[in-house]
Formats: structure tokens, C-alpha cells, sequence
């Protein structure tokens, strides 16, 4: 074996080492959480555990149901505000302006995920929480508002996916149909909207991950009373305000019910991902 | 020789600053099969593009003098493009089915003028594909994918397609280029059927299928209108020398 042809096994060896310990991690996560929080799943009873309405640790008691619900209905508040505006801009930009107005906003789009989440929830305690507190009453700190920082959060998600599956259509299928007398906007219905819509729906389910999993933001504004909200303008826990809430002084079978928690989050976001995964590798027909 | 449908007069098109097309002056007859010659780059594809004002899309374009169908200005302010695109129908080199259902792909321009009734719709599938002889071998199959069709196939059904808009002309910009000989002997077989009722502009850079299926035949080179004559006339006694030249493959 030549010095060239040792260097080359050597240089394969370190990469094949990296990528591996890329999804070791992965899996040493998913093994650490869920062997730390399953066993209290059992041991206090699956259906109590989801489906308790208490969430008193002190007092051993641990339903998640208030979290589980309270993170569902922030991530579909999210998704109602995000969705219509993201595509809505993503349309715009790829069917009725000028490229150079899409080069040049695109990438400050998308500069919107490169905001810290806390500086989004900054703004919203500043801004947002006081403005509904004031006008529509209720403690300012709800779901809407969750739901509001939560929305403006997915949208560069949203629309910088959209965009690019917008723009992944074949230019021949967009002008097959204006030469067809269509007007635009029927064919942005009718052709591009079908023909790209693998890859929006995976741009939503992606957005519905980041705000499911977002935490700091959440923290700020929502409220977090472990209850299960009567309205828009009631306080929410989401399940992972429950955890970074509480971690920091857990211990024993509190801190076993959070790696719990963890597991129900994970268990979630693994199917959303698997969703999106899905539905990106289905071509249409 | 009928009377004149459309009438190019020291029509030029740019793109940027750059002329694609340069003063052309031509007159299309009704009912006749205009054939459009020309190397690659020569303008056959914009010429027909200004028509329905597909150029349009292309930012930072425009045209200029006048370009007349039915002896009204295409880009006079006020035309309705959309208008205008449904009396052009349109057939492209590499056929664009929908990725939607035959039928769905037929009924498309009918759907969108806003069309509902649901027999006239069935009717008119029917019809426009007896006419491109494709009703035999999809009647039964009108609600599969018509991305499952073969190229002929394809190319036919967005002929079909065209006729439902019930255009006047029929424009194909190089319809047969992907396509096999027995595909292109029936899309030719088409067109000459059709003749009867619309004026078809047929742009091709096979220079035989304009001998075969063109009356009268226009050659462009580098955006320049070069000459338009008789088929006959352009392939048997050329008056200019750079048509002989490219009719007998000395380039293109």
C-alpha cells in the first residue's frame, strides 16, 4: 500500500468516525431520555399520566394532559397565523414580483429565523402582552399571544420552503397554462399551488416543529399555569415551558415526570418529522 | 389566397437592448399552414411569442411597430390578453401536460373562461380528442394522470387541449422535435385536417415537415425575416442565397 493510498483509508476513516458520531448523539439522547423518563410513565400509570388533569409535583401528582393540550393549541394558533401569511408572501414573491424584489427580500426573510427566540419574546412582553392585556383584557400573557410570537417565528420556515418549491415548478407549466388564457392568479391556483404542494406542506409541518419546540419565547409570554385554557386570552404551559420551567429544582420523581414530558415532546416531533419526510419524497401526480 | 389574419409590420422585439426580432413584415392567410423556419436563435420562437404575448412574462422586453391580428393591434393598450391567448392556442416543443387528470387537462381553459356544466364539459373532451384522433386509445382512461401518456401521446392531448379553447389560429412552436416519426406523421395528419377550420402557424426547425405540411413558409435568421414565399417556391427556386444554403444543410 502506497503513503497516497494509506492517507486516503486514514482520511475515510475520520469522516465515516464524525458522521457516525453525528447520529451516535442522536441516539445516546434518545436512549438517555427515554430510559430516564418512561419508567414513571408506568410506574404512575400511562392514562393518569396523559390524561391527569393535576400537575402538582410536590404532591406526586402528574397529569400532562393541561400540557399537552396547551402545547397543541399554541402550535395551531401558530400555524392559523403563520400559514395564510407565509404562503400568502411566498405567492408574492414568486408569482407577482420581480426577481431582484425576491433576491432581495428572500435572504432578510430568512434572517427572521436567525433572531434569537428570546428577543422575540422580549417584544412580546414589551409590546404584545400589554396591547392585549389593555384591549382585550384577560392577564395580557395567553395563548393569543403565544400564538402571535409563535406564527411570526415559522414564517421565514414557511415561506423561504414555499418559495423554493414555488420556484422548483417547471417554468413550462406555468406558461402551458397562461398560453391556455388563464390569468395568473388561476394559475397559481390551479397549477403552480398543486403542482408545489409536497413542498409546502412540507414547509408547514417544519414550521409546526420549530413551534412546537420552541421554549424561551413561550416561557415569556404565555403565561404558564399548568391549567387547561378556557380562552384565547387564558395563560398556557406548553410541555416545554413544563420542562425548562421546572428542571431547575426537580428532583427524584419530579425530575423523572419531566424527562417524561420529554418523551411525549420527542415521540411528537418524531412524527411531525417523519410527516414532512414523507411528504417531501412524494412527487405529485 | 385568402385574406390576411395577421400582419406583422416593421415589428421588432428586444430583450434588453437586444433585438430578437428586427423589422419583420409578413402577412399570414387565413386557413393556410404558415410555416416558420430558421435556425436556433433566429426569432421563429419569439415571433410567435410576441402573438399571444407569452413575452410578456419575460421582464425587461418589449416590442416595437406594429404586429395586427384581425387588423387590430396585439399591444395596443385595452387588448385582453387573456382574450388574446384563447384565439392563439399554443403547442410547445416538449408537451406540457398539466400534472392533472386528461380530462382535467382538456377542460382547463373551458374551467377557467368559468365553464361548469359538466355535460358540455364531457362533450367537449370528447370532441377535441376525436379530432386529434386520440379519443381511441385514453376513452377510457380520461380521469388517469396525464403525465402517464407517452410524448406523442402528450403532445397530442395539448393539441386537443388548444382546440378546446376554440381559438382561431393554432401556433406550435416545434410540436415534433421530441417526438418519433410515427408521432410526428400523426400530429402532421392532424394539422392538415384542422386546416379547414383555423390558420395554423407552425414554427419548426425540421425543415422537411415545413416542405411536407406547409403552404406557404417564412425563413428567419439571427431575428431578420430573410424571405417568405410559397413552400413550393422556397424549397424548389429560393430568392436569397442564405435560404438556399440553409434549406440544403450547408448550416443550422
Amino acid at each position: 500500500m502506497t503513503r497516497l493510498e494509506r492517507n486516503e483509508k486514514l482520511t475515510r476513516l475520520a469522516l465515516l468516525l464524525v458522521a457516525f458520531s453525528a447520529v451516535s448523539i442522536l441516539l445516546v439522547i434518545t436512549i438517555f431520555i427515554f430510559s430516564e423518563g418512561t419508567p414513571v410513565m408506568f410506574r404512575y400509570g400511562l392514562q393518569k399520566f396523559l390524561f391527569g388533569l393535576d400537575w402538582f409535583p410536590l404532591e406526586k401528582s402528574y397529569g400532562l394532559l393541561p400540557m399537552i393540550i396547551g402545547s397543541l393549541f399554541v402550535t395551531a394558533g401558530a400555524l392559523i397565523i403563520g400559514i395564510p401569511f407565509g404562503l400568502a408572501c411566498a405567492i408574492v414573491l414568486t408569482e407577482f414580483s420581480s426577481k431582484r424584489l425576491r433576491r432581495l427580500l428572500k435572504p432578510i426573510i430568512e434572517l427572521l429565523a436567525g433572531i434569537p427566540s428570546v428577543v422575540y419574546g422580549f417584544m412580546g412582553v414589551v409590546i404584545l402582552v400589554p396591547f392585549i392585556r389593555d384591549n382585550l383584557g384577560g392577564p395580557g400573557l395567553s395563548v393569543l399571544a403565544a400564538s402571535i410570537i409563535l406564527g411570526i417565528m415559522i414564517l421565514p420556515t414557511v415561506i423561504s420552503i414555499s418559495i423554493d418549491s414555488l420556484e422548483a415548478v417547471p417554468r413550462s407549466y406555468r406558461e402551458g397554462s397562461i398560453a391556455l388564457g388563464a390569468t395568473r392568479w388561476q394559475t397559481t391556483r390551479m397549477v403552480m399551488f398543486p403542482a408545489a404542494k409536497s413542498g409546502i406542506i412540507a414547509s408547514i409541518i417544519l414550521g409546526m416543529g420549530r413551534a412546537i419546540g420552541e421554549t424561551m419565547a413561550v416561557i415569556m409570554i404565555a403565561g404558564n399555569a399548568a391549567i387547561i385554557p378556557r380562552s384565547l386570552l387564558d395563560p398556557v404551559r406548553t410541555l416545554t415551558s413544563n420542562i425548562a420551567l421546572e428542571m431547575g429544582y426537580a428532583a427524584g420523581e419530579h425530575r423523572e415526570a419531566l424527562f417524561a414530558t420529554g418523551v411525549i415532546l420527542f415521540i411528537i416531533i418524531m412524527v411531525l418529522n417523519t410527516i414532512a419526510n414523507l411528504t417531501s419524497k412524494r412527487r405529485t401526480p | 389566397m385568402g385574406k390576411t389574419v395577421i400582419r406583422a409590420k416593421n415589428f421588432s422585439h428586444f430583450f434588453g437592448s437586444v433585438p430578437a426580432l428586427k423589422n419583420i413584415n409578413l402577412d399570414i392567410f387565413q386557413n393556410e399552414i404558415f410555416g416558420i423556419i430558421g435556425p436556433a436563435g433566429s426569432g421563429k420562437s419569439t415571433f410567435l411569442r410576441a402573438l399571444n404575448r407569452l413575452n410578456d412574462l419575460i421582464p425587461n422586453s418589449w416590442p416595437e411597430g406594429i404586429l395586427e391580428i384581425g387588423g387590430r393591434d396585439v399591444y395596443a393598450p385595452g387588448t385582453s390578453v387573456v382574450e388574446l391567448r384563447r384565439r392563439l392556442g399554443m403547442v410547445f416543443a416538449t408537451p406540457v401536460p398539466l400534472p392533472r387528470s386528461i380530462f382535467e387537462n382538456i377542460v382547463f381553459g373551458a374551467r377557467m373562461a368559468g365553464e361548469k356544466n359538466r355535460g358540455r364539459l364531457t362533450e367537449l373532451v370528447a370532441d377535441c380528442l376525436k379530432k386529434t384522433a386520440l379519443w381511441e386509445e385514453v376513452m377510457d382512461r380520461l380521469e388517469t394522470s396525464a403525465l402517464k401518456l407517452s410524448g406523442g401521446q402528450q403532445q397530442r392531448l395539448c393539441l386537443a387541449r388548444i382546440l378546446a379553447l376554440r381559438p382561431e389560429f393554432i401556433m406550435l412552436d416545434e410540436p415534433t422535435s421530441g417526438l418519433d416519426p410515427i408521432s410526428t406523421m400523426k400530429i402532421e395528419e392532424t394539422l392538415r385536417k384542422l386546416q379547414a377550420e383555423y390558420t395554423i402557424i407552425l414554427v419548426t426547425n425540421n425543415t422537411k415537415q415545413a416542405a411536407r405540411v406547409a403552404d406557404r413558409t417564412a425563413f428567419f435568421l439571427n431575428g431578420e425575416l430573410i424571405e417568405v414565399d410559397t413552400t413550393e417556391r422556397i424549397f424548389s427556386a429560393p430568392s436569397d442565397q442564405r435560404t438556399n444554403d440553409y434549406i440544403s444543410g450547408k448550416f443550422g
